[in-house]
């Protein structure tokens, strides 16, 4: 059956992204976020991309998690305080209108899994077919990502060298 | 603010798990041309592996001091993945198209799997220094402030 894993790992979903926003402290919710990001990796998987659900698992839950740890334990705890403001009665209104407003949006998508789908039909059946014999690589993401997209993933590694830098920069006071 | 962990289970299981990380990380890496992975989760995990060293054992522990020598590798990682695409370019091809690597014994797609290979390890060198480098970053960690009393 198809939805034996789909809804609730969707309620998971949804549990913990209203838990990390609720709960009374910052520590808490970084740690909730870090289980939300395990619930989201199982759907990545659930769904079939396995590498965007381990990257997913050890990025959001492992590396984001210990980095907000770190940041939360230099902070002071004035500045970690939370001041919620009360919603405000627009919001009730406003939001429910977005929310079907996508719904019906979201009923132009094509199917999951659909072979016609225009993502699939435009340069997919090239790499699936072709990039064993042109690569060497059994994995396509790898491939693609590494090979066909190589200057794409020049520039995110770039970026996140310039990431390292700046956080280097604006933070780090007390080198010479 | 880094110091050392005082209970003894976790430095147990923290000396006897950063290993297995670390493997498990190069495994990631060097299969992930068969199975899912690759250059940026390797790197991650070899980045935590350290991270987790460098939280267990402090500012004295090995982990720290291999990570503080690490740091000077600073995008070394991006120059081995630019420099991959740049030996393409000189050896007279397209940059970053790998059939061009002049590797003896190796055909067209051979080809293509060594330049996928060198560029992930770039990849994951990039992003393991990163991760140490902005925990580094994130922690003040004040060589002089045990010895040196404060001027103002």
């Amino acid at each position: 059956m198809i939805f034996s894993f789909e809804i609730p790992l969707l309620i998971l979903l949804l549990l913990t992204a209203a838990g990390a926003i609720i709960v009374k402290d910052l520590i808490s919710a970084v740690l909730i976020l870090g289980s939300y990001s395990f619930v989201l990796a199982l759907v990545w998987a659930w769904l079939g991309a396995v590498d965007v659900a381990f990257v997913e698992a050890v990025v959001g839950a492992g590396l984001a998690t210990v980095f907000f740890l770190l940041t939360l334990f230099n902070a002071s705890p004035k500045d970690t305080e939370i001041r919620r403001q009360p919603v405000p009665f627009i919001a009730f209104l406003g939001l429910p209108m977005l929310g079907l407003l996508l719904l019906f949006a979201a009923e132009d998508l094509p199917e999951f899994s659909d072979p016609k789908s225009p993502a699939s039909v435009h340069v997919s059946p090239e790499y699936l077919e072709q990039s064993y014999q042109k690569t060497d690589t059994e994995n396509v993401v790898t491939s693609v990502l590494m090979d066909y997209r190589g200057f794409d993933t020049l520039i995110e590694t770039a970026v996140i060298f310039t990431a390292g830098i700046a956080c280097a920069l604006l933070l780090r006071r007390d080198s010479k | 603010m880094i110091n050392p962990h005082d209970s003894v289970i976790v430095r147990t299981m923290s000396r006897m798990l950063i290993p297995l990380i670390q493997l498990f990380a190069l495994y990631v890496l060097f299969f992930g041309q068969y199975g899912p992975g690759g250059g940026f989760v390797g790197g991650v995990m070899l980045g935590t592996s350290l991270i987790l060293g460098i939280l267990v054992y402090g500012r004295d522990g090995v982990p720290c001091r291999a990570a503080r020598k690490l740091m000077h590798g600073d995008g070394v990682g991006l120059i081995i993945f630019a420099g991959v695409g740049g030996i393409c370019l000189v050896m007279g091809g397209q940059f970053l198209n790998y059939s061009s690597l002049e590797i003896p014994l190796a055909d067209d797609a051979r080809r293509r799997y060594l330049g996928i290979l060198m560029t992930q390890i770039g990849v994951a060198v990039d992003i393991a220094v990163t991760a140490i480098s902005i925990v580094f970053s994130l922690s003040p960690i004040n060589d002089t402030e045990d010895t040196e009393p404060s001027r103002d």
